[in-house]
């Protein structure tokens, strides 16, 4: 009985959550129609800028659109974590989130099961950019689609896990702005999805090592290898001590004995 | 027993599909020749080949290559096996670039400080005629049906068509300015001819010996005195042309039926040379200033993987 009941929580959370999906066709298309101009407009204008070195796991010289296709595939994650913390704020606000609450389950099986339908959102998304880039002329190695599913899954949960975090933070939905500012474009920015790392390190070392110690820097390393069917350890830990991390405060911070709200006084 | 027999031709066609060829490929500042494995992708071995190699031959019968030594004033013919030096061709002063006849009787060298075009008898190791041509004569082939031997010149922009049986010159194109490389068709009907400072391909028809087609270069995000094309080589089938670019870093790929440029596709740096695999699945190309060459797969139209072989690789030849 109790399975039962976890699943019937996981499912209602994860049914919400593709239901807004399905009937927010805004969202999805706007989810799709910021990586794809910065696909078509953006990378256009570089196309020549990359091509002097060859880093794994590249085997050869690639354009700027090939270069930016795992970056932009993070952002899309990124954007998608942010939201589902910004739906939690607006969740808290008009009341329904208490309903999630006030259910016996285990308030980290419930944060968990709401990560974990937007993820699936997220991944979905990358899906169909990656679909769209294909014809586009970006292809990977067929194997490499098989193999970005589980890096998307992980690197989603780590964006969507600091969104879950940021959220406990955040008492009303007019600071989402300030999401927009101090988090989402920073991470963006100070990252490898627009630059390699050598390419920072011309310009200064103190980016470089921003962009080196950033966890969405590595999300998309991780993502950029398995596209190309190749396994970097090191981004892998990287994010997944990143998740846990993210997760284990947030699952704290919604602590209403312990957390944010009760120090900000906040309503659950 | 007869089941097993017929399951084993497939393996015996998959294991002869696999058998990797040997890509050679000249270095010009290193003085070396790199031999590459383009199956496993890695670099195999350098080895010291002479002063300042640029031009590179495999003889018809895979057996030997054909180098030339630019700093030494010859082409060397080594070993293709051992790499041992088998004898020197008197090539006269600096060679560059040389065409072997189809049967591998004679051997054609651009001497571009003297305006000439040496014919040498590899049968007796011998030059038997200079035949004068426009100034700075370069790129050189012959056509399969081994009927000509076309000269570009690069200061005169002209094409000089010397017929192979009297070694004189029987007709001369004027082309657009400093026409690089050449090569023939797999039929010997069309010649296509590369022109640097033009940024043109021009395909010329082999009986009139007129211009049938130019086809301009455009490659978008690159300034047009970046683009200079240089190698060209067009498979058997007549399918499709491919035209290293130089410093645009990219080869066209060019539908050899329509004219139409279909692709660039994106090399190293200052693309060079370009050369098939035998069963032209492949197209190996030198990439002068990033020392590397690049392997596209033509099946796929993809460039699958650069290899770093050293300094300035200028010229590749592939052995089956």
């Amino acid at each position: 009985m109790r399975i039962l009941h976890y699943w019937r929580a996981m499912s209602g959370i994860t049914g919400r959550e593709l239901l807004r999906f399905v009937k927010q066709r805004e969202r999805f298309i706007s989810a799709l129609v910021r990586p794809l101009v910065w696909l078509f407009v953006f990378a256009a204008g570089f196309r020549a800028a990359l091509g002097i070195a060859i880093t794994p796991p590249y085997e050869t010289y690639i354009l700027y659109e090939v270069y930016i296709t795992p970056g932009l595939l993070g952002m899309i994650q990124l954007f998608n974590g942010m939201q589902s913390s910004f739906s939690m704020v607006y969740d808290r606000e008009m009341g329904s989130m208490r309903m999630l609450m006030v259910s016996p389950l285990p308030r980290w099986f419930l944060l968990f099961s709401k990560l974990l339908a937007g993820t699936a959102v997220s991944v979905l998304q990358a899906y169909v950019f990656l679909v769209i880039a294909w014809f586009y002329d970006i292809q990977a190695p067929w194997a490499g689609y098989g193999w970005v599913f589980p890096a998307l899954m992980l690197s989603g949960l780590m964006l969507g896990a600091l969104g879950l975090l940021l959220s406990s933070f955040i008492r009303q939905l007019e600071n989402f702005a300030g999401v927009m500012n101090f988090v989402i474009f920073p991470m963006f920015f100070m990252s490898t999805a627009l630059y390699p790392l050598w390419k920072l390190k011309e310009s200064s070392e103190f980016l470089h090592n921003l962009a080196l110690y950033n966890p969405f820097s590595q999300a998309v390393e991780l993502i950029r290898f398995a596209l190309y069917g190749q396994f970097n350890q090191y981004a892998f830990i990287y994010t997944l001590v990143a998740f846990i991390i993210f997760m284990v405060t947030a699952i704290i911070g919604y602590n209403p004995s312990k957390g944010m709200m009760t120090r900000k006084g906040g309503a659950g | 027993m007869k089941i097993n027999k017929t399951a084993l031709i497939p393996l015996f066609l998959l294991s002869a599909g696999l058998r990797a060829e040997t890509v050679f490929v000249t270095l010009e500042k290193d003085n070396a020749l790199a031999v590459v494995d383009p199956v496993q992708g890695k670099l195999v071995k350098t080895i010291a080949i002479g002063q300042r190699p640029r031009g590179i031959s495999i003889t018809p019968d895979n057996k030997f290559l054909l180098i030339a030594v630019s700093d030494e004033n010859t082409i060397k013919k080594v070993d293709a096996e051992t790499f041992k030096e088998v004898s020197l061709l008197p090539s006269g002063e600096d060679p560059e670039t040389f065409a072997l006849s189809p049967n591998g009787d004679k051997v054609y060298v651009s001497n571009e400080d003297d305006s000439m075009v040496t014919v040498i008898d590899t049968a007796k190791n011998k030059a038997i005629k200079q035949v004068q041509v426009g100034v700075e004569p370069e790129g050189i082939g012959t056509s399969p049906d081994n009927q000509w031997i076309v000269s570009a010149s690069e200061t005169t922009n002209m094409l000089h068509w010397i017929d192979s049986k009297s070694l004189e010159i029987k007709e001369n194109t004027l082309v657009d300015p400093r026409p690089r490389a050449l090569s023939f068709t797999a039929d010997s009907q069309q010649l296509w001819a590369t022109s640097e400072i033009a940024g043109t391909v021009m395909v010329l028809d082999s009986k009139t010996k007129q211009i049938i087609k130019t086809i301009k270069l455009n490659i978008p995000g690159i300034t047009a005195d970046n683009i200079q094309p240089v190698g060209v080589v067009i498979d058997n089938q007549r399918q499709r042309a491919y035209v290293a670019t130089g410093p645009a870093n990219r080869v066209a790929v060019i539908n050899a039926q329509t004219y139409e440029v279909e692709r660039y596709l994106l090399v190293g740096q200052r693309v060079w040379n370009l050369a098939f695999s035998p069963d032209q699945k492949r197209l190996y190309t030198t990439n002068g200033v990033s020392n590397d060459i690049s392997i596209i797969d033509l099946d796929g139209q993809k460039v699958v993987k650069s290899i770093a072989v050293g300094s300035y690789p200028w010229g590749v030849a592939v052995k089956p």
